[in-house]
């Protein structure tokens, strides 16, 4: 089977690596990632191992490209991913990299900053020009009979109409923040009221705020005073509200001159357009090569820091790596190693070991979802038995025993279908929220529970909680109606009746595939349904626990422990089948042996088996088969005595080769250490099949509680939307489904499902792994370089 | 459809999972996937094969009847055969 089935064989190896071609043969083993590197210098920081330079030099152009990332992002480009990946660069490619890198970095600084003294600049002046020109409405005389109404009052201000008076009127104009308007006015009305006139008016075009760099509209003020104190009070206060001032020549002919001026000096900035296209070839040619560097950079610090675990051979001018080889990849080792370096001198040699290597098992994308979930649990120990390739198909079994449905399965079915249908499109693959990524991570999984859920859901006979009549039912009312004459007024005054069994003709065979539909009518289903669904729970669960000591044979076999076949296989599986093999037997016994003639004298088999175990008997519980109690009690001394040889016959035997002369002799509280996890083994082991034997009972528990959700959710909301037979009743019927859809969706499927998947994993984890598993490996990390991110 | 009793379904449903589970493994392309396929078909028929078992068993002798109600009595005994 490969390697799901156990472990692959990994080995502890040796690299040679010449120190000229050691960063080649690295690059080469990390693109094929096969191996998991060991620190052969773990007490050694990292400011003192070997290649700390070379390091810091990677980080140094990293930070370098994090500031061109960060003014790509600036300019709004989106920096592209890498479409291939490129290897690792040499030493003088390195170099190279390194210095355009900063030279680039140096070119996007300097453009970057004349840019923006450039725009400054040109910000200011057009400020200015608006000053002067919104100025001139306050201060111009009114042009002709066109003057717009608005203007309003006289230009009251005009120097030229007051020349004859003693005071000379000064100005101030500049720029103020729209939000600042009210309190400037208001500070200057108290501070120097009756010597000032202020007038605002907005600017026509917003413009770039230089702090925040947001779009506001400014506005301008002119203010109008006499005397020179007054003068200095409005300055000051301008500079407190962090106002623009700019000078406001006091004759019309100087305002013209002034505004032609700016203009003039306006039009010369036109650099700036010429810097800004530099600037954009600039952020072009950084988002061509950042891309490539980036990964390669990366590749190249990875390397580095694996080169520092190696230990560093100084009169043999060689490396020496020690590392974790899957034994069928050595050739594939040795060929990159070849290819990596310049002479052929590089090579891997075999090393033996005691300790435990790491777990390796390989899985395509749809075996992974299965192992990661029994990852969760434990890595599997180095080589031992796999639980995953059986987990495949039980684990969404035992989730569908619980989820059965054929509506609410189907659902599920076609959701994960289309996860699997689309698994390559781009959309879903890069998706960022965590709960879709783990839906999407395990849609091979949730196909499988959909489809399974809709086999028990068909074998239940539950399709949104309605059965189905696929065969024709088993039970005849007419037959029984006519048997005990059911006239029409015999039914109005009995409101339920029962179908008797015992009858001809009513009950005709069991129905061939599934539940009878007659269940789902009867007001008494669930004392038929909870029977059913125990004894199919318990069954079950006996035969996945069977299964899970039987896959214990493999460890045994596999680790050259065949003592352990007689001395923990056999007592277990008699332990296990005598008694609740036994159970399992009186189940089916009791289905095909007992019918409805003997139904008032019919067994009980909870009691019998308790009966077992106490070794007494009640005189009312007819026995099932003759010689039902000498055999019973021959089972039991059987399991019985399965016990102590469970306990004591590992230790023994282990005790007694120990004690041969050709093999060293251990210490005694090793042998006390031996038998102590040998007696917490047995008491577990029989404890843990009784009690676990009762936990498989969870499969009828939450089986019963979907079905009675999806029959409330049925009879309570969908139902109420064929109370009324007319077209009202069909528009009222809409609304209804919706909230029937919504809760299906949120209660049964996702509530439900996320349950009965706990459950299963449960069931899983602890009664069925606890049989044979260990799980306390770890697992082959490779060196591999990772996929570039980009956040 | 005349209640053939439990052999007619027994019979189809043992050959059909038997097919499943134990013919379909040798037609598997040999490949590396090949051991958990098969894995896969024997785990399968074997589950689902149980499964239904149970369920036809539990029916084969009840030891008694559904009880309905008078409604549902007076529409069963017309319309179901």
């Amino acid at each position: 089977m490969g390697s799901l089935f156990r472990s692959e064989e990994v080995c502890l190896a040796q690299l040679f690596l010449q120190s000229a071609s050691a960063y080649s043969c690295i690059s080469e083993l990390g693109e094929r990632g096969l191996l998991e590197f060991r620190d052969l210098n773990p007490k050694v920081s990292p400011f003192q191992r070997r290649f700390v330079g070379e390091v810091r030099r990677c980080e140094e152009m990293e930070k370098t490209f994090t500031f061109l990332q960060q003014e790509l992002r600036a300019a709004g480009r989106l920096p592209a991913p890498c479409p291939e990946s490129p290897r690792a660069p040499a030493a003088r490619e390195a170099l190279r990299v390194q210095e355009q890198s900063e030279q680039l970095a140096q070119e996007l600084r300097e453009v970057s900053r004349s840019r923006s003294s450039l725009r400054d600049r040109l910000r200011d002046l057009r400020q200015h020009l608006h000053v002067l020109r919104e100025g001139q409405r306050f201060t111009s005389l009114p042009v002709g009979p066109g003057v717009p109404a608005g203007l309003g009052r006289e230009p009251i201000l005009d120097p030229s109409l007051h020349h004859h008076l003693d005071r000379k009127i000064n100005f101030v104009a500049g720029v103020i923040h729209p939000w600042r308007v009210t309190a400037f006015e208001r500070l200057l009305w108290r501070a120097c009221r009756g010597y000032l006139v202020a007038s605002f008016v907005e600017m026509p075009e917003p413009m770039e705020d230089p702090a925040t760099g947001e779009s506001i509209t400014w506005v301008i003020f002119l203010i109008s005073y006499w005397g020179e104190q007054i003068g200095q009070k409005i300055r000051k206060i301008s500079n407190c509200f962090h106002c623009q001032v700019y000078g406001y020549p006091e004759s019309e002919a100087s305002r013209t001159e002034a505004i032609t001026r700016l203009h003039g000096q306006i039009q010369e900035l036109s650099t700036l357009e010429e810097t800004e296209k530099y600037l954009a070839e600039v952020l072009d040619k950084v988002a061509q090569v950042l891309p490539t560097w980036r990964v390669q950079v990366q590749k190249m610090k990875a390397i580095y820091l694996v080169l520092n675990q190696c230990s560093f051979d100084v009169t043999k001018k060689c490396l020496i790596a020690e590392v974790w080889c899957p034994v069928r990849d050595l050739t594939q080792v040795q060929d990159a190693l070849r290819q990596g370096s310049v002479s052929g001198s590089c090579f891997v040699q075999r090393v033996p070991t005691t300790e435990s290597p790491p777990t390796l098992i390989r899985t395509n994308k749809f075996t992974a979802g299965f192992q990661s979930i029994v990852d969760a649990y434990g890595v599997a120990s180095y080589q031992e038995v796999n639980p995953a390739p059986y987990a495949i198909i039980t684990f969404p079994f035992i989730f569908a025993i619980m989820f059965g449905d054929v509506g609410h399965g189907l659902l599920m079915f076609l959701f994960a279908l289309w996860m699997v249908l689309y698994e390559d499109s781009p959309r879903l693959r890069q998706g960022t929220n965590e709960i879709w990524l783990t839906f999407f991570e395990g849609r091979y999984l949730i196909l499988l529970m959909g489809a399974f859920s809709i086999y028990t859901g068909f074998i239940y006979n539950e399709c949104f909680s309605k059965a189905t009549a696929i065969f024709p039912s088993a039970w005849s009312v007419a037959t029984m109606a006519n048997h005990s004459s059911w006239s029409s007024a015999y039914l109005a005054t009995h409101p339920s009746l029962t179908l008797d069994p015992n009858v001809t003709g009513v009950f005709q065979g069991p129905y061939p595939f599934g539940i009878d539909p007659i269940w789902s009518l009867a007001t008494n289903h669930l004392n038929f349904l909870n029977s059913f669904k125990m004894k199919m729970s318990v069954v079950l669960g006996i035969v996945h626990m069977g299964f899970g000591v039987m896959l214990g044979v493999f460890n045994h076999v596999h680790f050259q422990q065949r003592h352990r076949l007689v001395l923990e296989f056999l007592p277990e599986m008699i332990f296990l089948l005598a008694l609740f093999g036994y159970l399992v037997f009186l189940i089916f016994y009791k289905w095909i042996k007992f019918s409805a003639a003997d139904s008032r004298v019919a067994p009980s088999i909870l009691i019998h088996f308790i009966d077992m175990f106490l070794f007494t008997s009640n005189a009312e519980n007819l026995p099932l088969y003759p010689g039902q109690v000498p055999v019973q009690m021959v089972l039991v001394v059987l399991a019985l005595a399965s016990v102590p040889v469970l306990l004591l016959g590992t230790p023994l035997y282990q005790w007694c080769r120990q004690r041969a002369p050709r093999t060293v002799r251990p210490r005694a509280h090793d042998f006390a250490e031996i038998f102590m996890h040998q007696a917490i083994h047995t008491i577990e082991y029989c404890l843990g099949c009784v009690s676990n034997t009762a936990s498989y009972l969870r499969l009828w528990a939450l089986s019963l509680a979907h079905a009675q959700l999806s029959e409330v959710l049925w009879s309570m909301v969908m139902r109420n939307g064929f109370v009324g037979l007319s077209y009202v009743g069909g528009v009222v019927l809409v609304p209804v489904f919706a909230a029937f859809a919504v809760l299906t969706v949120a209660i049964l499927l996702v509530m439900e499902g996320l349950s009965a998947f706990l459950h299963a994993l449960r069931l899983h984890w602890v009664e069925f792994q606890n049989k044979f598993y260990v799980g306390a490996g770890y697992k082959l990390c490779p060196f591999a370089f990772a996929p570039d991110t980009w956040e | 459809m005349a209640y053939g009793g439990l052999a007619v379904p027994i019979i189809v449903m043992s050959v059909f999972w038997g097919v499943v589970g134990g013919v379909l493994p040798w037609l598997v392309p040999k490949g590396p996937n090949r051991g958990v396929i098969n894995t896969m078909l024997v785990t399968c028929a074997v589950c689902c094969y149980l499964f239904w078992l149970i369920a036809i068993l539990a029916q084969l002798n009840p030891l008694f009847g559904p009880q309905l109600s008078n409604e549902t009595i007076w529409y069963l005994r017309y319309h179901w055969p």
